[in-house]
């Protein structure tokens, strides 16, 4: 049996993937960085996605949309959180998360 | 079999490629978190997609991996660069990293880590009764324009909306001129 024809080794690669993705929410105070570790995350799902349709589902197609699908939303979802990271820029001269309190009571 | 001879054969060197391609990602997105400058997570941030499309190469389907590198590394990370270039002054000193709120966050995600580890291990993985073997590039077109046609011009829709709203956003909000 070969590496690349398994399907725990995809999972486990993704597991890997989404790990690092979140350790970097959590971890990190710049938004765009946060964004970055956004990005990660998506992809270990797709990547998941993908493998799933590859080994498991009998339909051709139904993953690889899925992945396209989650590409297209990732896409839209950048540019909002760049227009958003731009708006908070212009507002607090700072892109840091810690910076932005002002709904604090 | 000796070793060096299975390297050499066609099964030997996919293998090394497909550790490669992993190693490249997991590198990638190391670097995506890691490093302080922001830049050079951005770099990081395209190497690990750049490997992500060659998993998706390994598993039979080179038209996701074409539009993985040509969205993701093409547009998203540029955006991200133009972001950067918008906001932040790269000359300011940055605050220092607390190892506090390092390590809470290394706690969190190894705890779904772990928790995601055992559920891989746990589960019994049934295969489809039968495999389809046809990948091309003509059937995700079919598809794309019979089946799943609905979703096609909703992924449309969801982008013209997302353009829109980020043009508002970026210009100064309702009133701006």
């Amino acid at each position: 049996m070969l590496l690349f024809n398994q399907l725990e080794t995809y999972l486990y690669v993704a597991l890997v993937l989404f790990f690092i993705g979140l350790y970097g929410v959590l971890a990190r105070r710049n938004l765009i960085a946060i964004l970055i570790s956004v990005e990660l995350i998506l992809n270990a799902a797709s990547l998941n996605f993908m493998a799933f349709n590859r080994f498991l589902a009998p339909h051709p197609a139904v993953g690889q949309v899925i992945a396209l699908f989650i590409m297209a939303v990732a896409a839209a979802e950048a540019a909002i959180a760049l227009s958003i990271i731009i708006a908070v820029y212009r507002k607090l001269k700072s892109v840091n998360v810690e910076q932005a309190t002002e709904l604090r009571g | 079999m000796n070793l060096l001879s299975w390297l050499i054969s066609p099964p030997g060197v996919a293998t090394v490629a497909f550790i490669l391609v992993v190693v490249v990602t997991i590198l990638g997105a190391l670097i995506a978190v890691s490093a302080r400058n922001i830049f050079h997570n951005v770099l990081g941030l395209v190497l690990a997609l750049i490997g992500v499309a060659g998993l998706f190469l390994f598993l039979n389907s080179p038209f996701v991996a074409m539009m993985q590198i040509l969205i993701y590394v093409g547009a998203v990370c540029i955006a991200i660069c133009f972001a950067i270039m918008l906001s932040e002054p790269m000359y300011l000193p940055k605050p220092p990293r607390s190892s506090f709120k390092t390590l809470g966050a290394v706690i969190g995600a190894g705890t779904v880590f772990a928790f995601l580890v055992l559920l891989t291990k746990k589960t019994t993985w049934t295969p489809a009764p039968e495999r389809s073997t046809d990948w091309s590039v003509t059937t995700m077109g079919h598809y794309l324009l019979t089946e799943y046609v609905l979703i096609f011009e909703v992924i449309s829709l969801l982008l013209l909306v997302a353009m829109l709203g980020a043009i508002v956003i970026a210009r100064g909000g309702r009133g701006a001129s």
